[in-house]
């Protein structure tokens, strides 16, 4: 079994410290943020029907291009829009076509196999009520499931536990596992009792966010700039636009960060969920939070960065089907971000903060091998601000409907409690088998 | 009243530990109305830079549970050989037991030992003190003195900061010098402990001799400087009229061992001449005397001013400064208090080039402050230090920590790492555009604010914040 942990301030490991470290102990080992789990009870109402249903959210920080995702190929206007950087069914990477309409991004091949055996639905041109375009404000809106901002303390997979029932066999052998003062993504932060498990590799730095320091060194200080080239390997700084002045070339070392620690994180926080939600007695909610979607620059849908992001999210995706057993058949996987992106591609081939985007849902408890959208087209005159995807389905609808049907929440709950103000935006209802 | 936050963001980040998020009293805003008086009224606290906790163990007690625990870990050590032996002897086949038991062994290396315990307890109380200081100003002082005066390798290194360097950290140089190299983490780290006097009694006996290293470096770094006014005789005689300088032995004496003793019959006799001046024979008292003289030497007084302008203002300090700290140490006799406010009130020490960078202690307490953190967690900074190249009382050399930038600047990456690491932890707690704000101020770039405001995440934000120049440098 996983070590759970207290509350935990900070963490001394990573791959790189691992070496130079006088010896961690476990505890210290253990800590950070990552993984987190809210603890289920086990719905007792759900139970009572002999089901044990799994629900899982890994919320994308950083807005997903759901276009880059998953493509309108059958749309007229799609290549107009994006041009050389539209994912299409031809080329050396062809999307991987899901109906006569919509393809899947190519480095998804586990999501596109589930799809198959219908265990994979997509929504897409779907989104928050959140209609400007701050990060902060927007994961908020996402995780607080609140119809407007303001100071939050708790997410709506929190309030949603809050108001299941128990089931009364289930939790008397884990209360002790609610002496836990996690460090918590909003979306599972609540009165309802948490507890977390952290991964022993920590998320590593996103080469996004290397970046974005490497370039506000080089506006403001060129000294700390040649300082952190210094400890950079190739591959970064010229990602960056090479070298601030010159120097010797750096090799890049394999695993010290990157692609394949990213894809190594993901990995294995996400298999370490399924293995806790898959646990006869483990936990039957969680939530995890997956970095790295703003992709200003450079987005490379196809081939490049965020084809690479794609990749690992499917590699973690492939985890936790593994992982999770049995217990795949009772289990609800959802993907959601807090925004996608601009429609067309701006100056630097990559997307600004936009609207509409894709929710993914994989799992055996699902009826899938679909794609729900109401699609709004692509046309200037069809996108919203005449800038981004326009969103046709209230996320709120997609996440009630699951919360409904596979947790058992009380459809009054949802309305008034778990999405507060929500009561126009119906449950979608069919999402299950 | 004119508020001047710019100055009062200067004085947190230079001065002391930076900005704390919630704290009405070490804030921009706390002290933006008189921020060079804020920091002159920290130097009038009442005992400020003195750590009152009974539950420290004194240096000699600190000592005598480290060598106690080490010997029994040693007597083990030896009964698990023998055994392991025996072992063999009787089953040659046999592999060998603690090499196929990695996890024990490193087990053993993780286990809460007293002398770790210890370790944790000093560092504890050293970087509370730091982060719930109000500016920081005086554990600034502190801790460049403990570095000026560094012990390494050794059980009492947390004592010794407590014991030799903090009741004098507003009080007179010579004080600290006279605490300092007699204290007996100092005598044990520089090998004046083993140095005996060749003409002595014991010298005669055991026909051995001088150690020279302790009175090199109060030479060379604690007071005169290299290459100043002294030469390798000097250096020979100051060794001589150092011997006897020792402790007691910790193997023999449980209870007074580690403590300082004279030793007579370890002394070298005789009167020995040194940069000039004679000192008669006379026991402890000849290298007290010696010490005295060095306390106030002018080359003394322009090591020590160069050396705090180098740490707080530049590497290459402005020589008007290096002149202003100098002729203050001078005057007053080494008065540390003065040369501090000497150090506040000048001009050249408000420059608004920020010309250092913070070392990575310093840095890693003004991350929490920054995100306000009310608990902090010992073991998690110290090790978080450590990673970044600056061990806690473990200086690879007599020298200390360096204060030049481009030892640091190599470490940006690890420090990014280590930023992500932390706002990974606590990011969700803090919103990182009010940070901005409160932490930098009017010294936050207009780049760095559109950084943060624009991050993918608050964890990116924090890490941008705490990673940017304006923060990670002094």
């Amino acid at each position: 079994m996983i070590d759970m942990i207290e509350t935990m301030e900070t963490t001394m490991r990573s791959p790189l410290q691992a070496a130079t470290f006088h010896p961690a102990t476990r505890r210290e080992l253990l800590r950070g943020s990552g993984v987190l789990f809210a603890w289920a009870f086990v719905p007792r109402l759900a139970r009572a029907e002999g089901r044990d249903p799994r629900f899982l959210t890994i919320v994308l920080r950083g807005g997903l291009d759901g276009l880059a995702a998953v493509a309108p190929v059958g749309d007229p206007d799609w290549v107009k829009l994006r041009g050389n950087n539209a994912l299409t069914l031809d080329g050396p990477k062809p999307g991987l076509p899901l109906d006569s309409f919509f393809a899947l991004n190519p480095a998804m091949p586990n999501v596109h196999r589930l799809y198959q055996e219908g265990h994979a639905t997509i929504v897409h041109a779907a989104a928050t009520p959140y209609r400007e375009r701050s990060h902060f404000d927007g994961q908020d809106m996402l995780e607080s499931g609140l119809p407007k901002l303001g100071a939050v303390d708790s997410g709506w997979l929190n309030r949603a536990l809050a108001g299941l029932a128990p089931s009364p066999d289930a939790i008397a052998s884990h209360r002790k596992a609610f002496a836990v003062g996690p460090i918590t993504p909003l979306v599972v932060r609540g009165a309802a009792p948490v507890l977390s498990w952290v991964p022993p590799r920590l998320q590593p730095v996103s080469d996004e966010t290397t970046l974005r320091v490497l370039d506000l060194y080089r506006h403001t200080d060129p000294t700390f700039a040649q300082g952190l080239e210094e400890g950079l390997g190739a591959a970064i700084i010229a990602k960056a636009g090479g070298v601030t002045e010159a120097r010797p070339d750096v090799p890049d070392i394999p695993g010290a960060g990157g692609i394949e620690q990213v894809r190594a994180y993901f990995a294995e926080a996400a298999g370490a969920a399924a293995k806790f939600l898959a646990a006869p007695e483990g936990p039957r909610v969680g939530a995890l939070a997956f970095d790295g979607w703003d992709t200003h620059v450079q987005e490379g849908a196809v081939t490049g960065r965020l084809a690479d992001l794609l990749g690992a999210l499917d590699g973690a995706i492939g985890a936790i089907k593994t992982n999770m057993g049995d217990a795949w058949n009772e289990t609800v996987v959802t993907l959601v971000t807090e925004f996608g992106r601009t429609a067309r591609v701006n100056g630097n081939q990559g997307t600004d903060h936009g609207t509409g985007t894709v929710a993914l849902l994989l799992g055996g408890a699902l009826k899938g091998g679909r794609v729900i959208a109401d699609w709004p087209g692509v046309k200037e005159t069809d996108l919203y601000e005449k800038r981004d995807l326009k969103a046709t389905t209230d996320l709120r609808a997609v996440l009630k409907g699951l919360l409904r049907d596979h947790l058992r929440a009380d459809e009054r709950a949802l309305a008034a409690d778990v999405f507060p103000g929500s009561d126009a935006v119906a449950p979608m209802t069919g999402l299950l088998a | 009243m004119t508020l001047d936050p710019r100055n009062a963001a200067l004085a947190l980040h230079r001065f002391g530990f930076g900005p704390k998020l919630g704290s009405t009293s070490g804030s921009i805003a706390a002290i933006a109305s008189d921020p060079q008086g804020a920091l002159l009224a920290e130097l009038e606290v009442p005992k400020a830079g003195q750590i009152v906790n009974p539950n420290l163990a004194t240096s000699g007690a600190a000592q005598r549970t480290g060598f106690e625990f080490a010997y029994a870990r040693q007597a083990q050590m030896v009964l698990e050989r023998r055994r392991r032996e025996a072992a063999q002897a009787e089953n040659p086949g046999a592999g060998n037991a603690m090499e196929d038991k990695p996890a024990e062994a490193a087990a053993q290396a993780n286990a809460m030992t007293p002398p770790r315990r210890n370790f944790l307890d000093e560092a504890g109380a050293r970087i509370n003190a730091a982060h719930n200081a109000d500016i920081g100003f005086v554990e600034r002082l502190v801790w460049f003195w403990s570095n000026h005066f560094c012990v390494a390798g050794t059980y009492m290194a947390g004592a010794y900061e407590r014991e030799a360097i903090r009741p004098h950290v507003l009080g007179r140089f010579a004080d600290m010098l006279q605490a300092a190299e007699g204290h007996p983490a100092m005598l044990d780290y520089l090998d004046n402990a083993q140095s005996i006097g060749p003409s002595s009694d014991e010298g005669i006996v055991r026909n051995r001799g001088l150690n020279e290293n302790l009175a090199r470096e109060i030479l060379e770094l604690h007071t005169l400087g290299v290459r100043t006014v002294y030469t390798q005789a000097d250096v020979t005689n100051f060794a001589k009229v150092i011997t006897g300088w020792t402790m007691l032995p910790t193997r023999d004496n449980p209870e007074h061992g580690g403590e300082f003793v004279f030793n007579p019959r370890m002394h070298e006799p005789g009167e020995q001449t040194l940069i000039g001046k004679t000192y008669a024979g006379g026991g402890v008292q000849q290298g007290r005397s010696v010490l005295a003289d060095l306390a106030r030497h002018p080359a003394t007084a322009k090591h020590i001013a160069t050396k705090l302008a180098r740490h707080f203002i530049a590497d290459e300090p402005p020589p008007a400064l290096i002149e202003r700290l100098t002729f203050r140490f001078f005057e007053t006799e080494g008065d540390l208090k003065e040369v501090a406010k000497a150090l506040v009130t000048a001009p050249e020490a408000w420059a608004a080039e920020r010309a250092k960078i913070k070392r990575p202690s310093e840095w890693v307490v003004a991350t929490r402050r920054a995100a306000g953190r009310k608990n902090i967690n010992t073991q998690g900074m110290v090790g978080q230090q450590r990673l970044l190249g600056e061990w806690l009382w473990q200086p690879s050399a007599p020298t200390g920590y360096s204060d030049d930038n481009a030892a640091w600047l190599s470490g940006l990456k690890l420090r990014l790492q280590s930023a992500n690491t932390f706002a990974q932890a606590v990011a969700a707690d803090v919103d990182p555009r009010e940070l901005v704000d409160a932490t930098l101020g009017p010294l936050a770039t207009a780049e760095t604010r559109q950084a943060v405001a624009r991050a993918e995440t608050k964890v990116q934000a924090l890490t941008l914040l705490i990673v940017a120049p304006e923060f990670q440098r002094r």
